[in-house]
Formats: structure tokens, C-alpha cells, sequence
């Protein structure tokens, strides 16, 4: 029989594609669309080639965001990491402590993106925040309103105390899956605890490490809300972060080529590194060549 | 290598455990303690299975010998040594564990050094040792690759690897390490397993729910029930003489028959809802029985009872229930009034028609008083 002479089935897998065109088809042509036209208005439009993809690539501004972000994400990933698996080691593993420890984690993840951006400004205040006054009253000025230095601290703290939590709460949830025996074993073996997270915890956590790697590194790339809350992307340019760039072409230049070409450029970056991770975690420490 | 000595060890994973342990008639209700009142020798170089249904004690026992688990009571001795605060580490126990535990990112070879690194054991001995235990286990052509490509038999082979590179061990532990494994994998590690305790005469503690495992590989069984060691024996005196009810019915397949009866003139009378079937006894068996006050239960194991067409001198009228063909051997259920009785025939056995005549050989007869073997005099020494 001809598996081709019933052409239903095309009906069964019909909503899957109209979701996906919609959801991702759809909007990322749009962006190609524009990326290679010059617009004036309504009905009134030139095809420009590579001409804004010259353009962007030769921007020094942009270049700027793209290093300041690239620093960013380094420095998120640097603490966010480790202090997510020594909390996740450090939480209880039973008894009522286990849900309050899970709930206070989980507060940060709960509250809007630009209120976070708020708290901080009125956390940060040299006048009456709290940690602001804090260490102001301790003789060190801090101001990240007017010192670049100060910004940088206080927007990657922000980040830090922010997103923490998700790294921390997915290692507890892949220590929590290491079966009983193995730590049996290595009691038994006399292990010390230092070889017990090196060659138990660390190998078992590998898969939710990755993932929350890459989460974190596109997530971080991405930032945009925060940050634009809390110091709008100065003093000067200090902390303009790339989406802040973009945004500041295409809506406040109203740049929309350029402003669409950097977009698709932003996409490969973030496609291209989430891969390179992804290779990277998957052959660490297997011996395994790909 | 150490005789391990058990002193009235018991064990609660309550906080505030019952101040005292319920005697065997309640025991059943009470569910607080995981290990009763263990007193129990495990003698050097003996291979020793632990067999019991799940929830039995089985695992907290091991764990309390390899010191993972503190005993809420009791001393454990090794070799006279009050070994009960020590840390696995300082017992220098081995343990294998249902499932393989492997170090991930190690070689084989890296995995059997393990312990022998840990203890700070020279580099040249360290490779001497893990080189031997390889060529034991048939590892060695594996010692470079890494732990975690290896098959399941493969990798429960390094967990006991990692136990037997340390020479100087006292016991090895088993914690049912044959569940994962494939059928035909687990006979040809059973076998290794039996070759390694003749070769260099280990102690060796392997805890199982199969009796036929336990049967196959070990000296000594110990059959353990509610926290109990109820009998320590070879399998043959567990199967012809079991101690207690529990073994009787938990070991053989099916187990034996038990049946409420009283005692009267030298036989077990057994209700058969008419005027009573009498069951001739052993005289002095007999006699103890008649003595004891508890309940008294007959028992009798299915491969001993026998058939008779024609009613004869101490046989029993039976109604046939129905038969089962098992391919080796006939299982035929038979009904003695509100009792029902398993009956294994040979395979060539005529299959018995609706009434039959069961015939109880006297010196396979058995009596309970109270759950508990009443000894015949005939039977001492066995």
C-alpha cells in the first residue's frame, strides 16, 4: 500500500505547524524582512541588501555593548554557579527545614523583573536604602548613579541575588536524586568529603548543571528590564547592555533596519554560544571524543 | 578477616524508640523496631545468607554491621573488639549494594584504587592489588576504560572489586547485588562469587529475598522475619527441620503444610469436619507435644506426603482439590475438611482421582507448639 494515498494526516500535524509559524516563523522573518529594507513609512519601502548588517558590524557603540555584555554574562555565570551548588549543599535534606529553605529560594523568581530594578534602587540609595546608607555610613562612598564602578557592582549584585536561586534550587533537585548507596559506598571506601562532592556530587549534577548553565548565560545575554529600571543604562554608557541598545534604536531612534539587523545578529550569538556550551558539558569528564 | 559477634543488638529508626522490646507473642503489631534482641555469631570465613520477605530487617542488620547505621542498643564485636562506635572506615567492611556504585569519572582501574588511595597505600602495592583483583573479576581488560560505558555486570563486578582490593577486609556485605542484573548473567556471578569466598576464605554476609539464591550460595542461612532471626542453619536443616513456622512456610516452594491439630494417644487428631483424622506421631514427639500448652500445629512438607488409592494403616481420606502440571513435578491440592494441603508428585505420578488417601510418613512429621518446633528426641543432632 502507498503510505502516500491518505494525505489526513496532514490535518493531525496542521496545529503544531500553524503554532510554530506564528510563535517563532513568522515574527523572526518579520525581522529578516526589515533587516534588509529601508522603511519610510506605510507602502513606501527600499531594498537595501547587507547595508545595515555593514552598518551595525561597524558600530562602535555596539561593539562596546557587545563586550560590556559578553563581561556581564561572564561575571553572573562566575558567582551565580558555584554559589548555587554550595547553597544547594548546604540545605537541609529533611524535616521543616527543607520547605521554608525551598521558599525563601524561591522568593526572588516570584517578583516582576522591573519591580527587582526598583527594590534595588531603593535597596542601593546612598540616602535612605539600606544597604546604600549602610556601607555610605561606613566612610566608603557608593553611588552607582554617578560612579560607573558602583553601577557595574550593583546591577551584577542585583543579577546574582536575582537568579541565584534557580541555579540552587536545581542542583538541590539533582543532589536530592543521588541514590542513598553511593555515599554508602563511599563511607565505606573512605572517602573524605571533599571526594565525595569531586567524584559523586559533581559527576551526578553534570546534567542539571548544563542546563542551568545555558539558562542562565541566555537568560543573563537577554537581560534587559532590570537593568534599564536601574540605571537606565548609565552613568554615560557604562552598563548599556545590548537589548538596551537595541531598544534605544528601534524605538527611541526609530531605526528599525539597523535596529532589525543587530536582532538577528543578537539571535546567532546567543544560538552559537548555548551550543558551544552545550559540547563543552556534555564531553567534560567523560573521555568520550565527539 | 574477623568473627562477628552480635550482643542482644536491637534497633529502632524511631527517635524516641520504645523503652522495651515486645515479647514474640505481640510482636507482630509492633512495628517499632526494625532489629530485636539480635544475638547472633557470624563465623570467620562462613558464607552466610541473610533471607527474609522485604521489611524484614534484613538491610538495617547489614547496615548496623557495617556501621552505617549506629544499633539504638547492643554491642557488635569484631573478633572480641567493641567495634559499635566505630565508623565504616575504621570496621573496614566491604559493601555491595543492589545497585553498582561507581565512581563516574574514573577508570576501572582509578575505581579499584579507590579505597587503597584513600588508606594511603603505596603506589606499586596499590597496582599489584588492583591488578590481582582484575584478573579475579575479569576486569582486566577493561582497567583503562572509563567506569560509566561499562554493562551492569560489569559495573557491580568494580563495586565488589573495590571491596576485595583491600586484603586485609573483615567481612564482605551483599545487599541483594544480583537484582539488576540479567538471569543468565547472575548464575555465572553467582559462581564467581562462590569461587572468590573458596579462594580466599572472606566472610561473607549476602542479603536476598530469593531463597534459591540464598540456597545456592550460601553455608548457612539465616531466616529472618519481624526484626528476628528465627534460624540459622544449612539449607538442608532449614528445609527438613525448620524451627519455627515462618521458615517452614517461607523456605520450598510451596511450603510446608501446617495444620491446626490437638494431641491424643500418640497422634495429631486433625479436624476433618466429621469425627476427627488421626495422624500417628513419632512416640516421644508425641509425648513433648502432649505437654506443651500453646497452640499445636502439624507440619509437613509437600515432597514428603504421599497418595494411596486404597485406604491403609495410618492413611488419610482426602478429597483432590485439584492438580497442577509444573513441567518437572505434579502440585496437587487436597482437602482434609476446612484444611487444604499442597502435594508434590513426580511428573510420571497417576494423577489421583476426586478421593484419595494421604499417607503422613511418621518421620517426616512434625509438631508447633506456639509457632515453635517441638523437638523429637530422634531429631537431636541434625
Amino acid at each position: 500500500m502507498n503510505k502516500w494515498d491518505d494525505n489526513r494526516a496532514w490535518l493531525l500535524v496542521l496545529p503544531v505547524f500553524v503554532i510554530v509559524a506564528f510563535s517563532a516563523i513568522i515574527p523572526l522573518m518579520t525581522v529578516v524582512n526589515y533587516s534588509v529594507q529601508d522603511i519610510f513609512g506605510p507602502g513606501q519601502r527600499v531594498f537595501v541588501g547587507t547595508e545595515w548588517y555593514q552598518e551595525v558590524l561597524f558600530d562602535r557603540r555596539l561593539r562596546e555593548a557587545l563586550w560590556r555584555q559578553f563581561l556581564f554574562s561572564g561575571l553572573a555565570l562566575l558567582f551565580e554557579m558555584p554559589l548555587g551548588v554550595l547553597i544547594a549543599l548546604a540545605m537541609p535534606k529533611r524535616g521543616p527545614g527543607v520547605s521554608v529553605t525551598l521558599v525563601l529560594l524561591a522568593l526572588p523568581l516570584l517578583i516582576p523583573w522591573n519591580v527587582i530594578g526598583t527594590i534595588w534602587i531603593i535597596f542601593t540609595r546612598p540616602d535612605i536604602g539600606l544597604l546604600g546608607a549602610t556601607v555610605n555610613g561606613l566612610g566608603i562612598l557608593f553611588d552607582h548613579t554617578s560612579s560607573p564602578l558602583d553601577a557595574w557592582i550593583t546591577v551584577v549584585a542585583m543579577e546574582v541575588w536575582h537568579w541565584t536561586p534557580l541555579v540552587a534550587l536545581l542542583a538541590y533537585a539533582g543532589l536530592r536524586a543521588i541514590p542513598e548507596a553511593y555515599f554508602q559506598a563511599a563511607r565505606i571506601d573512605g572517602a573524605s568529603a571533599w571526594d565525595v562532592f569531586r567524584f559523586i556530587q559533581l559527576p551526578k549534577l553534570r546534567g542539571v548543571l548544563t542546563i542551568s548553565l545555558l539558562l542562565r548565560f541566555m537568560d543573563s545575554f537577554l537581560i534587559y528590564a532590570e537593568p534599564f529600571v536601574l540605571t537606565g543604562g548609565g552613568p554615560g554608557n557604562a552598563t548599556t547592555f545590548l537589548s538596551i541598545y537595541l531598544v534605544k534604536l528601534a524605538v527611541g531612534q526609530f531605526d528599525l533596519g539597523p535596529a532589525a539587523a543587530f536582532s538577528i545578529i543578537y539571535f546567532l550569538i546567543i544560538l552559537l554560544f548555548s551550543w558551544l556550551f552545550y559540547q563543552a558539558l556534555q564531553n567534560v569528564g567523560t573521555g568520550d571524543k565527539r | 578477616m574477623a568473627r562477628i559477634v552480635f550482643d542482644a543488638i536491637a534497633h529502632s529508626y524511631l527517635k524516641t524508640p520504645p523503652s522495651e522490646v515486645s515479647a514474640p507473642e505481640v510482636s507482630a503489631a509492633d512495628g517499632d523496631w526494625a532489629l530485636r534482641d539480635i544475638d547472633q555469631t557470624w563465623e570467620d570465613g562462613g558464607a552466610y545468607a541473610l533471607l527474609g520477605p522485604s521489611g524484614c530487617g534484613k538491610t538495617t542488620l547489614l547496615n548496623v554491621i557495617s556501621g552505617l547505621i549506629a544499633p539504638t542498643r547492643g554491642r557488635i564485636l569484631f573478633d572480641d573488639r567493641d567495634v559499635t562506635g566505630l565508623t565504616p572506615r575504621a570496621r573496614n567492611i566491604a559493601q555491595v549494594f543492589q545497585f553498582p556504585v561507581i565512581y563516574d569519572t574514573m577508570t576501572v582501574e582509578e575505581n579499584l584504587a579507590f579505597p587503597l588511595r584513600n588508606r594511603g597505600l603505596g603506589r606499586a602495592e596499590t597496582r599489584t592489588r588492583v591488578a590481582e583483583v582484575a584478573e579475579t573479576l575479569d576486569l582486566t581488560v577493561d582497567l583503562k576504560r572509563r567506569a560509566r560505558g561499562l554493562s551492569v555486570d560489569a559495573k557491580q563486578k568494580i563495586s565488589l572489586g573495590r571491596g576485595l582490593v583491600r586484603d586485609d577486609v573483615a567481612a564482605i556485605l551483599f545487599d541483594e547485588p544480583l537484582t539488576v542484573i540479567d538471569p543468565h548473567l547472575k548464575w555465572l556471578l553467582r559462581r564467581k562469587l562462590k569461587e572468590i569466598h573458596e579462594r580466599f576464605h572472606l566472610t561473607l554476609i549476602y542479603v536476598t529475598h530469593d531463597q534459591n539464591e540464598a540456597l545456592t550460595f550460601a553455608d548457612r542461612v539465616a531466616v529472618m522475619n519481624e526484626g528476628r532471626i528465627l534460624q540459622v542453619g544449612s539449607p538442608r536443616a532449614l528445609f527438613e527441620a525448620p524451627r519455627h513456622t515462618f521458615v517452614g512456610y517461607f523456605i520450598g516452594s510451596p511450603g510446608m503444610n501446617l495444620i491446626p491439630c490437638r494431641i491424643a494417644d500418640g497422634a495429631a487428631v486433625v479436624d476433618d469436619g466429621i469425627d476427627g483424622a488421626r495422624i500417628a506421631l513419632d512416640p516421644a514427639l508425641a509425648a513433648r507435644a502432649a505437654a506443651a500448652t500453646a497452640p499445636i500445629e502439624l507440619g509437613i512438607r509437600p515432597e514428603f506426603l504421599r497418595l494411596a488409592d486404597a485406604p491403609g494403616e495410618g492413611a488419610v481420606a482426602v478429597a483432590i482439590a485439584g492438580v497442577e502440571d509444573l513441567g518437572t513435578y505434579k502440585l496437587v491440592t487436597a482437602r482434609l475438611g476446612p484444611h487444604r494441603l499442597k502435594i508434590k508428585l513426580g511428573e510420571d505420578a497417576p494423577t489421583p482421582a476426586e478421593r484419595a488417601h494421604l499417607i503422613f510418613p511418621r518421620e517426616r512429621t512434625i509438631v508447633y507448639a506456639g509457632g515453635r518446633l517441638v523437638e523429637g528426641e530422634a531429631r537431636e543432632g541434625s
